[in-house]
């Protein structure tokens, strides 16, 4: 046992294919009730990685924790504990989503009654009760994923794996899921996200890793990281005249200044005070300020810079 | 354990809602050796016991070893394998599910056969023993079938085009058309290697009384059979799991 205090615990996790390292040396914990970005271009290892930590295949060294329990010698009480939305899983399409749900629950070992309790209930948090009894090829992409959410939920997990749950999924039924996420964190789960979508790490998580190559280039809070990259902050203005934009270089604090389109962007570490100095040109110049916002990094800046700078 | 056995029974529901009427299932478990069987009996003059015994013991083979080649390419194609692997489940649970499920469609197939040959005369003597082995096949052919599936394919016609290679020529050396008495001397050798020609001759032990082994060695070859096809379809589905993610 590696330890107790934290959701998921992974020391030195490292998977080789062939001579590919496809996970190196990853260390890092997922704290009790959080939810936990995991973030990473194609090909980093995000999904390998899972896989290890939900007992799908073995990693070549290291160890994962799960509350506790060892992956490798308890894999059976550890996934018991876990309910898990794989990246291109399926609900049976030949079952009904009643049958797939019930299967769950014999899976995992839920009592009947409470099984069927379950089943109920998720189906109308889902909103997918009008259609228990239909087969599930029947179902629509985004019905197919509710229920293999709900599925995941059959045996109430302390611990949410999902990768991409929403990839390829339309806003109302990747907002119902979001909500969904929320909700289940609020209920105690701890909650461990794959995802594509910065906006939503950015909304839903607590902290986020970053992977590339197999390795963690960032882990901690969205906003941390957001002030990690010194320098991006910019001052955006449009004014009812065009402008030279070579008269802006000069300015104190301004790093670098860009066209785009009618506006200009100026890249700088004191945005308050390039502020003041474009109220000064403006006034000096007889021009009228159209627009003006001052923009912070993002997290898809920030997964930009790790991701490069690793490249 | 029996919490595994449990969910041993959930798998194996589940493959018989979804597998059972399935293209291949029908085709390679029951239409192939029906018509094999016709093509070797008509025209030729056979008692009607010796035909209804080797019909019944080719009909296990292939219907209980129909249902679990299939299952594994599928779910590989379906995308189901992965919440299997994320189950509290242990790949003996799983293979166990899928065997069940065959078992059950091999013992059920297998009663046809047997209610043809009494609708036309022919009498059981031995019942249990009939019983016994025909069970005893169905879960050792079963297991013969997981190890055709743990082929890292999604494509179920691979899977059986490598089981028919090798379902082929066993019913051919086992004693189902030619009784073991009459091969020749190799022949009788490479018949002892098939787990076929034990079930065949309990089947006739059963139907006309008539044995080339004794029936202990006929109950026991089929045990080890099973415990070898069981073992090594464990360590090659342990093997090929990652590959068919």
């Amino acid at each position: 046992m590696i330890g107790s205090m934290n959701a998921i615990e992974v020391n030195n996790l490292t998977k080789h294919f062939d001579d590919f390292t496809a996970v190196d040396h990853l260390d890092f914990e997922v704290k009790n009730g959080e939810i936990f970005g995991f973030l990473g271009p194609n090909g980093a290892g995000k999904t390998t990685t899972v896989r290890m930590l939900t007992g799908i295949i073995k990693p070549d060294l290291g160890q994962v924790s799960i509350m506790g329990l060892d992956i490798r010698q308890d894999p059976i009480k550890a996934k018991q504990i876990m309910g898990v939305v794989p990246e291109l899983s399926n609900a049976y399409t030949e079952l009904t989503a009643w049958n797939n749900l019930q299967f769950m629950a014999e899976l995992y070992g839920v009592p009947k009654k409470d099984g069927r309790q379950r089943a109920e209930e998720l189906l109308g948090k889902f909103d997918l009760y009008e259609r228990k009894d239909h087969k599930v090829r029947t179902f629509s992409k985004g019905m197919k994923q509710k229920l293999i959410i709900a599925m995941s939920l059959m045996n109430d997990p302390e611990i949410l794996f999902l990768d991409e749950p929403t990839s390829g999924l339309d806003v109302m039924s990747a907002r119902l899921i979001k909500d969904m996420l929320l909700e289940l964190n609020k209920e105690g789960k701890t909650i461990f996200l794959t995802t594509h979508y910065m906006e939503e790490a950015n909304q839903l998580c607590s902290r986020v890793a970053i992977i590339n190559h197999g390795k963690i280039a960032a882990i901690d809070a969205p906003e941390k990281l957001k002030m990690r990259i010194g320098g991006l902050e910019w001052v955006e203005v449009s004014f009812d005249m065009p402008v030279d934009a070579s008269d802006f270089s000069d300015l104190s604090g301004v790093i670098d200044v860009r066209m785009s389109g009618d506006k200009l962007r100026l890249y700088t570490n004191e945005p308050g005070r390039t502020i003041y100095q474009l109220v000064d040109y403006s006034l000096s110049n007889d021009l009228e300020i159209v627009m003006l916002n001052t923009l912070t990094p993002t997290l898809e800046d920030v997964f930009i810079k790790l991701t490069e700078g690793m490249e | 354990m029996i919490d595994q056995l449990k969910r041993a029974c959930a798998i194996a529901k589940k493959d018989i809602r979804i597998y059972y009427l399935k293209g291949p299932v029908v085709i390679f478990g029951i239409l192939f050796p029906v018509f094999l069987f016709l093509a070797f009996v008509i025209g030729r003059d056979l008692p009607v016991d010796f035909l209804i015994a080797g019909l019944l013991s080719m009909t296990i083979f292939f219907t209980s070893m129909s249902i679990t080649p299939v299952i594994a390419p599928t779910e590989t194609q379906t995308r189901n394998l992965e919440r299997l692997a994320a189950a509290p489940v242990s790949i003996t649970t799983v293979l166990m599910g899928d065997m069940l499920a065959s078992v059950l469609f091999g013992i059920g197939i297998s009663l046809v056969p047997i209610i043809v040959g009494m609708a036309i005369g022919v009498t059981v003597e031995h019942p249990f023993i009939l019983a016994a082995g025909i069970v005893l096949a169905a879960f050792c052919f079963s297991a013969m079938g997981l190890i055709f599936s743990s082929t890292p394919t999604s494509m179920t016609s691979t899977v059986m085009m490598i089981s028919t290679m090798v379902k082929f020529p066993l019913v051919f050396i086992s004693g189902v058309f030619i009784p073991i008495s009459e091969l020749p001397s190799w022949g009788q050798v490479l018949a002892s290697a098939s787990p076929l020609t034990y079930i065949t001759d309990l089947c006739r032990y059963s139907f006309q009384g008539t044995n080339y082994y004794p029936i202990w060695m006929d109950i026991a070859a089929l045990v080890i059979f099973l415990v070898i096809f069981m073992t090594a379809a464990v360590k090659l589905h342990e093997k090929s799991l990652p590959k068919r993610l």
